[in-house]
């Protein structure tokens, strides 16, 4: 690993374990009861004890995360090249994009859940339903993002609609595909998390966001505060996953991806 | 006026954009097989919008235009001898440069292997045969506009369209580029069109300069240079030089300032 790498490994690491010490520190020199406020080594203890309840939990989660990441990338892209291959078909649609983009999941959740028999999949749609747009608005923006040059060269050697698309559109699209893949890697994992809180409450959840909702009504806090520890860290590999896939996939041309040295 | 003869013939042509620009009056112009014309301007005045006209990728609103005698939107393939040089090196970011140099060849259909033996013929005229695994943007932008030249010679056109090449290189490198685009135009019998604001560029180039003139864009006037005179570094600094440079510059002078009175 490069200089560079290890420090942006070591720096964010740094202020994790200063907040981690600062936080003991503070519980302990103040008797901070673990009810209202755990200290992180208790709640390192819960997540060691109570693992086989919380890593169910996690698989659980993640598997709804994924599924709806993977079904936002498929179904983004399609409506994206949708899009770029009309104009009609985008002034018709994307209103309604954007609608999905502002209604509040919470709001809707409760009637997908009605309508669609499995839990799984309901889950999986509500965190898809979140998830979508950056994918649609930033693939579409990129198929239109074609430098004017390029584009000329193409048509005056007489390029076919198939290949500007597979030679010309989809590479220029992809540093923004990977820019909306970010977003919504995040928005996957809120949404899971969030639809779960919903069907939870009818108790067939055994995710992360059920764990913390059962450890409310049993008021323990150090399982609540593990089971965020473990959402919060999802978030952070997940991110850390696309950016290494970005980089994998564009990182020997792309500015974004490439380091000046 | 022989237009059959000629490799490009403009007749009338002009051109008002659907906003109402009107970016060119009606303009005439005929371009001999093998001469180096270039368009002098200041911006604004339609040197592009000629040049895209001639190139195919814009209708022009009213005249015609042809390129050996076709229109070049309907150039038969065998003769679709034309390639267009633009004003960044436009190379496609993700490809390297041996792949954006046989990007003609492989949207014609050439087949892998002439197409490769060619792209390589391609860059060593341009001097960059040692590169043609680097991406773009690892070269500087001299080496990048080679490449783009490079690019658009694989096709071993007979035309060559250039809409201010160098315009974005320091003065030494685009000195340098010029003198080796002479050596290619020579030794290939091009034909070239070249679009540049600089006089200096415009006198060391061509074989004729046609001045334009902006608001409303137009030709003003057209300045048949020497051709028997050597290129090069002597020639720069005779007072032959100076006095095409000094006529161009009048010619241009004369042209704002007649707009300058009508506008007063
Ligand atoms: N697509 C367009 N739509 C409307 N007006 C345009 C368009 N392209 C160019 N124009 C206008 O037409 C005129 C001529 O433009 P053109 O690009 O041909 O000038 P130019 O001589 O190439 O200038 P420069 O040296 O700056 O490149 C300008 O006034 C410009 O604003
Ligand atoms: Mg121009």
């Amino acid at each position: 690993m490069t200089r560079d790498g290890v420090q942006r490994l070591l720096l964010p690491l740094g202020v994790a374990l200063l907040l981690v010490g600062v936080w003991q520190w503070w519980v302990t020199a103040y008797d901070i009861p673990a009810f209202l406020v755990p200290s992180p080594l208790v709640v390192a203890q819960t997540l060691v004890k109570d693992w086989s309840l919380l890593g169910a939990a996690l698989a659980v989660t993640l598997k709804v995360t994924f599924l709806a990441l993977i079904c936002s990338v498929l179904l983004g892209v399609a409506i994206a090249f949708a899009f770029v291959q009309s104009k009609w078909i985008e002034t018709a649609f994307f209103p309604y994009a954007v609608l999905l983009q502002v209604t509040p999941i919470v709001a809707i959740a409760p009637l997908i859940i009605i309508w669609v028999q499995s839990p799984t999949a309901s889950l999986v749609i509500c965190a898809t339903l979140v998830a979508l747009f950056p994918i649609i608005a930033n693939t579409t923006l990129g198929l239109r993002s074609v430098n004017r040059g390029l584009q000329s060269l193409f048509k005056m050697n007489r390029a076919t609609r198939w290949q500007t698309l597979v030679r010309l559109r989809i590479p220029s699209a992809l540093p923004y595909f990977f820019g909306g893949l970010r977003i919504s890697s995040g928005l996957a994992l809120i949404g899971a998390v969030v639809a779960e809180f919903v069907v939870g409450t009818g108790g067939t959840g055994t995710g992360l966001a059920y764990q913390i909702l059962q450890a409310g009504y049993q008021l323990n806090i150090p399982r609540m505060f593990a089971a965020l520890v473990l959402i919060t860290l999802t978030g952070v590999v997940l991110f850390a996953l696309m950016g290494a896939l970005s980089k994998w996939a564009l990182g020997s041309w792309h500015e974004s991806e490439t380091t000046v040295s | 006026m022989n237009s059959e003869a000629s490799a490009v013939a403009v007749q009338s042509a002009e051109k008002t954009y659907a906003n109402g620009t009107r970016a060119l009056l009606p303009v005439s112009l005929n371009v001999q097989q093998g001469e180096f014309v270039t368009l002098l301007g200041p911006s604004g005045c339609g040197k592009s919008t000629l040049l895209n006209m001639v190139a195919g990728l814009l209708a022009p609103s009213a005249g015609r235009i042809s390129v050996w005698g076709e229109s070049p939107n309907a150039l038969s393939h065998a003769k679709q001898r034309m390639s267009f040089v633009f004003q960044e090196a436009t190379l496609m970011p993700w490809a390297r440069v041996a792949a954006n140099v046989r990007l003609p060849l492989d949207l014609q259909g050439v087949n892998r292997p002439e197409a490769d033996q060619r792209v390589i013929d391609a860059l060593k005229l341009v001097g960059l045969e040692k590169f043609s695994d680097a991406y773009p943007r690892e070269l500087s932008g001299g080496m990048q506009m080679r490449a783009s030249i490079a690019r658009s010679l694989v096709t071993d056109p007979s035309l060559l369209l250039m809409d201010e090449p160098f315009g974005a290189l320091d003065e030494i490198t685009r000195n340098r580029l010029d003198d080796e685009l002479l050596t290619l135009w020579r030794s290939k019998g091009l034909t070239v069109i070249f679009v540049t604001h600089s006089i200096h560029e415009a006198v060391y180039l061509s074989s004729r300069v046609v001045v334009m003139a902006a608001r409303p864009g137009r030709v003003v006037e057209e300045v048949m240079i020497e051709p028997t005179i050597p290129r090069d570094d002597a020639f720069r600094v005779s007072t032959e030089f100076a006095g095409y440079a000094k006529r161009l510059q009048d010619s241009l002078l004369r042209a704002s300032v007649s707009v300058d009175e009508a506008l007063a």
